[in-house]
């Protein structure tokens, strides 16, 4: 019998989860706020379906009702990746050493 | 591009936002890290246009939308001032619960594009991936506008509790899975958006009965949350990549949830039910006797400190308002040419959200390898000469440790009282969120400085 792909995707959404978990404790406490928009940063790689979305159907219809949330979708995204990163870098460049 | 391709690449950007996270284990590494996140982002976008590989007119619409959206971003994040970093943080999370919502909705409505079947006859799977994706997204999206309000301070920081509140969130919880039941039954559209709107009226309930300074837990909260929509789309649309993101974003948040509930020593439920200080109010009433207090001036906190051998500095919310973290770093500079050792005490708590003090102090160059956090330098006030607390109040309340009726007792807290002297920097003697007198107030080894955070602290580096 064929396993269905959907118990794969289950897999590597549970082995990511781990993954976090302990990349995320690593994560060292004075960073937590860079760790939250880099996290709200990456994400809108939701993105991605609202390009599918907004893409979808044929070249003539460009703005029927599922292409308009896709493209209200992409704006959203496209705020929080560009200000997420943007704004998590402001905050790394910040961080620095004792001068010796 | 062919699917197993475009898949494969969807797996290299889901590696870089892992290797993004990775980076942040230690400030060095950390902007290599962003780098690593902004590639993965642009793999994937790139990826998606290529395999969606219709380059008419639409493609121009979604890049002149890109650009749009980009560039608002971009002004945001240049022009937002630090101090306001939490209610951003929370606003960004409002716009990833609704894009989600908005691309639940658009499968929903043309479910071919995405494979999904035809509308009107979903897939069972996919009809319920899609359907708790749209749910906790609206969930994010209204319960991070109310905290984006709260911090900004548009709405009062006060818990809003009423009768029968928990019933309700309990029922409209419930209302949710029977929905999504009977959306897979009936595949009507009038149920799909019954449960939107009921999901934005949950994400509003759940959020306003909590107070401004348990916004650390919501914020995280809201972290996890929006992550766990991005993985429910991401299932929907069988997008490792978004997957792979929604369980380290969701893991996260849970995480830092975990960290500041762990701070307060309160259980997660107790802050999400709310009311904390609403409710125990009563317990300040019974130490109302009048207390002998000791105040001084800028003269004598400087006379102190520039006496000193070693210095700390408790910083806590107050600062953060009073944006006095400037004035603060002029102080300890001129505090360090007269030979004082100065190192900062950082409480998980401190703040409206996880590592806001950390990142204020970083924007007034103090070096990060100054800023400690509780367990390394709780030892170090028993050997300090003066411990100099500016904004903060409930982390340094010693009845935390000596009275098991407080309400906060049990919350690991700053040893502040144990230090030669102790500067305490408030407007006046009123009692913290949590609504207790802090001991710390009455002990003879304490200076009450009453003024605002920021004119003291200039004061005094006017008087060294």
């Amino acid at each position: 019998m064929e396993i269905d792909p959907f118990i794969f995707r289950l897999s590597i959404f549970i082995l990511s989860i781990f993954i976090g978990y302990y990349v995320v404790w690593s994560v060292t406490p004075s960073l937590h706020t860079p760790l939250m928009s880099v996290t709200n940063a990456i994400s809108s790689v939701i993105i991605v379906g609202a390009i599918i979305a907004a893409l979808a159907g044929s070249s003539k219809m460009v703005f029927e009702t599922s292409n308009i949330f896709g493209f209200l979708a992409i704006i959203l995204a496209a705020v929080n990746i560009f200000g997420g990163f943007l704004v998590t870098q402001r905050m790394l460049q910040m961080y620095k050493k004792k001068k010796k | 591009m062919s699917a197993n391709l475009s898949a494969l690449f969807y797996l290299i950007s889901g590696i870089l936002f892992i290797l993004a996270l990775r980076g942040l284990s230690s400030p060095e590494t950390s902007r290599q890290g962003n780098y690593f996140g902004i590639a993965g982002m642009a793999i994937a976008i790139i990826v998606t246009f290529l395999s969606v590989g219709n380059f008419g007119i639409g493609l121009i619409y979604v890049l002149i939308f890109l650009i749009i959206g980009g560039s608002i971003g971009a002004f945001i994040a240049f022009r937002i001032p630090m101090t306001a970093m939490p209610e951003l943080v929370a606003g960004f999370h409002s716009l990833v619960g609704l894009a989600a919502v908005f691309v639940a909705i658009s499968a929903f409505l043309k479910p071919e594009a995405f494979n999904l079947g035809i509308a009107g006859n979903i897939k069972i799977a996919s009809l319920i991936e899609m359907s708790l994706g749209a749910a906790i997204g609206a969930i994010t999206f209204s319960g991070s506008i109310i905290a984006f309000l709260k911090l900004r301070g548009i709405m009062s920081g006060s818990p809003i509790t009423f009768k029968g509140q928990h019933v309700i969130n309990l029922l409209l919880g419930l209302a949710i899975f029977l929905l999504i039941g009977y959306l897979c039954v009936s595949q009507s559209s009038n149920i799909f958006w019954t449960l939107v709107l009921i999901s934005f009226l949950v994400g509003v309930l759940l959020i306003i009965p909590i107070g401004g300074a348990d916004m650390p837990v919501v914020i995280s909260m809201l972290n996890s949350y929006s992550g766990w929509a991005a993985a429910g789309i991401g299932f929907t649309l069988e997008n490792t990549a978004l997957i792979i993101t929604g369980a380290l974003v969701g893991s996260s948040g849970a995480i830092l949830s975990y960290i500041m509930c762990k701070g307060m020593n309160r259980s997660f439920f107790n802050v999400i039910l709310g009311g904390w200080g609403a409710t125990e109010q009563s317990s300040n009433l019974r130490s109302k006797e009048q207390k002998p207090v000791k105040s001084g001036n800028s003269d004598d906190a400087a006379f102190l400190m520039k006496n000193a051998s070693s210095v700390i500095i408790v910083p806590g919310y107050g600062m953060a308002v009073a944006q006095a973290q400037h004035a603060l770093r002029e102080m300890v500079d001129a505090l360090k040419k007269n030979g004082v050792k100065v190192s900062y005490a950082i409480h998980p708590v401190a703040g409206r959200m996880p590592g806001h003090m950390n990142v204020l102090l970083a924007e007034a160059n103090v070096p990060y390898d100054e800023v400690f956090e509780l367990e390394e330098i709780n030892n170090d006030f028993a050997n300090c000469d003066v411990a100099y607390v500016i904004g903060a109040n409930d982390v340094t309340n010693p009845v935390a440790k000596s009275d098991p009726q407080s309400p906060i007792y049990g919350m690991p807290v700053l040893d502040v009282e144990k230090s030669k002297s102790v500067l305490f920097v408030k407007r006046s003697l009123s009692p913290g969120y949590a609504g207790i007198d802090n001991d710390l107030f009455y002990r003879d080894n304490t200076l009450m400085l009453f003024a605002d955070a920021k004119k003291m602290t200039e004061d005094i580096i006017k008087s060294l």
